[in-house]
């Protein structure tokens, strides 16, 4: 069991799984380290994006990657609307209500997706969902490899944003300090608006890499919703890098859990961690003290 | 005179009756039956399926109708178990409400095993035409009958059989690993096999356990690479099924055998369609239909002008709806009591599954037999027994 060529692909596979929950924490940690807000809506948005891609393979015919440019402006639309029209407005300023209003919204978006496409669990066929690329004695599935490479790019794209760019210092001016960034000029409204409509476009773009190697169903959100808050507690909160690494690492260890463990059990591992970091580094891998 | 004008009015009405069958109540009143099935959720493919096999043996039935009721067609109630046991019992209620005579379903064991319990309690007459565990039928309840094979049975056929292929070919295979659905059926076949393989010389290496839905198998095909068996024995659902195969191919694992025991996916014709060579020469111990019978043909004919795959959910619940027809005949009654009676004395002949005499003891049909196909040259050919043999079977494979 032990052996290298068995090893090495699991710890592969792992990598590959990570770089997506790597990127669906990373929305999650922006809309958490700006806004405060602790968004249960975040599993309810990923299907709603998974449904997006399905849809627009089965009825366009439009390839999942094709799809980008048309599903992440479209999630970071609907992530805009969402904070200025209803969170903003329902919450009246107070975290526990924003608690509330999310957990709120995953629920009615989960029953819609209920209504409109029943429990079935669906998945897309392309050409390349079977295609496999050799690394030394690994066989790794194609679209996990794309993933790999498109969540990567995707959250170096966040990380320029956030550190280079005029809005990315308004975020963290407004995470900061918001009644000084306020004064300074910055929109705040806006602002939140736009961390969060990043963070839901990133969703968009984790949905794209996901579906051609996994499935969509109305409560498909809800197992990545828990990995992803684990990886946010993991690289501290509000921390991008520490989100990334941390993704890569919980999915080798669910990998590698799975192997040892048995499929049904993969999962143990993550949340293993989940409870070991808030006992011994609460503050998370990357995350300032209190 | 006024006799005779009596006399006319009433051949009048006599003849109009016979010529209007729908005009004043004479057609004979409709048989309520409930068509219980997880039309979705994980498993809506096998769901529908068995609807659709459901439906065209009432289409068939209604032609004619219960000829010892004069006729009476069977009206159809719907049911939707959604993949999980709770909806399948509350179906069952609203199903009794309605006041139907029986209930033919629910395709999975672990639904079965609660519908039938449901509808025990209102002595419902539930004919399951799938659901292999054998909990179903030793639970004493008198309401439950299961015309095709239980598990036990499947998996002591599936295990001489490989023995007796292994044999012939001269021992070439000795270890083994299961790979099965967490459920009922996959826990239960699996954990039936790894007590009768070692009996018969198998070493079982592993048994590995998965969920339902399950869209990554390459961790256990990884695992499977480092216990390197001879032979690979999966029992789960469609979805499941072709994926592990399908991931075996893209790791390159050959067995010398992938020898499914209930295989969701070995003997269909849609996986033989889609995914042709990973199917080849996949050996499945399963629900199959007498080869040589010229209606099952026809019935395979008519499926596959819908577009459908003709497929054991389909056969088999085509089946079990006409041996309900078959005792509601009997019973000239939509009384429940009546049918249930007539279920259990059943000794409905006139299908084309590949079983001995139709005799019920309690609820389970003791001519029920699987038979074993492999797929070859991109067909399914039945290999065991001999008397319904097409073709030679090819074992080991490499």
């Amino acid at each position: 069991m032990l052996e290298f060529s068995i090893l090495f692909p699991s710890i592969l596979g792992g990598l590959t799984t990570g770089a997506v929950y790597a990127l669906i924490a990373l929305g999650l940690t922006l809309i958490y380290g700006v806004l405060h807000i602790i968004n249960f809506a975040h599993g309810a948005a990923l299907m709603v994006a998974l449904y997006a891609v399905y849809l627009l393979k089965s009825h366009f015919g439009i390839d999942p990657y094709l799809a980008l440019p048309i599903v992440v402006p479209g999630m970071f639309a609907l992530g805009y609307a969402l904070q200025r029209g209803v969170i903003n407005r329902a919450s009246h300023g107070k975290d526990e209500n924003i608690l509330l209003v999310t957990l709120g919204i995953s629920i009615v978006l989960e029953n819609l997706a209920l209504m409109a496409f029943k429990s079935d669990t669906r998945t897309i066929e392309t050409a390349y969902t079977l295609s496999t690329v050799q690394i030394g004695p690994a066989f790794i599935a194609l679209p996990k490899l794309v993933a790999f490479g498109g969540a990567l790019v995707a959250s170096t794209l966040l990380l320029l944003i956030v550190h280079r760019t005029d809005l990315g210092r308004a975020i963290r001016a407004v995470a900061k300090e918001k009644q000084g960034a306020r004064l300074m000029g910055i929109d705040v409204d806006h602002v939140y608006a736009m961390s969060f409509g990043i963070g839901l476009g990133c969703l968009g773009a984790a949905a794209c890499f996901l579906l051609p190697a996994y499935y969509v169903n109305p409560q498909v959100g809800s197992g990545f919703v828990l990995v992803a808050f684990t990886i946010v507690v993991l690289g501290g909160m509000g921390s991008f890098a520490g989100a990334l690494l941390g993704g890569l690492l919980i999915g080798v260890v669910e990998s590698l859990c799975g192997l040892f463990l048995g499929e049904s059990l993969g999962q143990i591992g993550i949340f293993a961690i989940f409870i070991a970091v808030l006992l011994f580094r609460p503050q998370g891998l990357f995350g300032a003290r209190a | 005179m006024n006799h005779r004008r009596t006399f006319i009015r009433q051949t009048a009405a006599a003849a109009s009756a016979l010529a209007f069958p729908l005009v004043g109540g004479a057609q004979p009143k409709a048989v309520k039956v409930g068509i219980l099935h997880p039309v979705t959720g994980a498993l809506a493919f096998s769901g529908q399926q068995c609807r659709e096999g459901a439906m065209m043996a009432i289409e068939d039935i209604n032609k004619a109708g219960i000829k010892s009721m004069g006729g009476a067609k069977l009206e159809v109630l719907l049911g939707d178990a959604q993949s999980t046991p709770q909806a399948g019992t509350a179906e069952v209620e609203k199903m009794n409400e309605a006041g139907v005579s029986a209930i033919v379903g629910a395709y999975a064991s672990a639904i079965c095993l609660a519908t039938t319990q449901a509808a025990a309690k209102y002595n419902l007459p539930h004919v399951v035409d799938i659901g292999v565990a054998d909990q179903i039928v030793t639970r004493g309840l008198k309401n439950t009958f299961r015309f095709g094979p239980g598990y036990a049975v499947c998996a002591q056929v599936a295990v001489n059989n490989l023995h007796v292929l292994n044999t012939v070919a001269g021992k070439p295979a000795k270890t083994v690993m299961i790979i099965h659905e967490e459920s009922l059926f996959g826990t239960g076949t699996a954990n039936l096999l790894a007590r009768e393989l070692p009996g018969f010389g198998f070493e079982v290496k592993e048994v590995v356990k998965h969920a339902n839905p399950t869209r990554d198998f390459n961790n256990i095909v990884l695992r499977m690479k480092s216990i390197n068996p001879d032979i690979v024995i999966p029992a789960n659902y469609y979805n499941e099924y072709a994926l592990l195969v399908r991931t075996m191919q893209q790791q390159k694992v050959v067995p010398k055998a992938i020898y499914s025991v209930l295989g969701g996916a070995a003997s269909s014709y849609k996986f033989l369609k889609e995914f042709p060579d990973a199917a080849n020469g996949i050996i499945d111990c399963n629900h199959w239909f007498n080869p040589k019978d010229k209606r099952a043909a026809e019935l395979r004919k008519r499926v596959e002008a819908k577009g459908l795959f003709f497929t054991y959910e389909i056969f088999n619940t085509y089946t079990a709806v006409r041996l309900l027809a078959d005792a509601i005949e009997r019973a000239k009654s939509a009384d429940r009591a009546a049918i249930t009676a007539a279920l259990a004395g059943s000794t409905f002949s006139d299908h084309f599954m590949p079983y001995g005499p139709t005799k019920f003891v309690d609820g389970q049909n003791t001519g029920a037999q699987p038979l074993m196909t492999q797929v070859l040259k991109g067909d399914i050919k039945v290999i065991v027994p001999r008397d319904y043999r097409e073709v030679d079977p090819v074992f080991p494979l490499k």
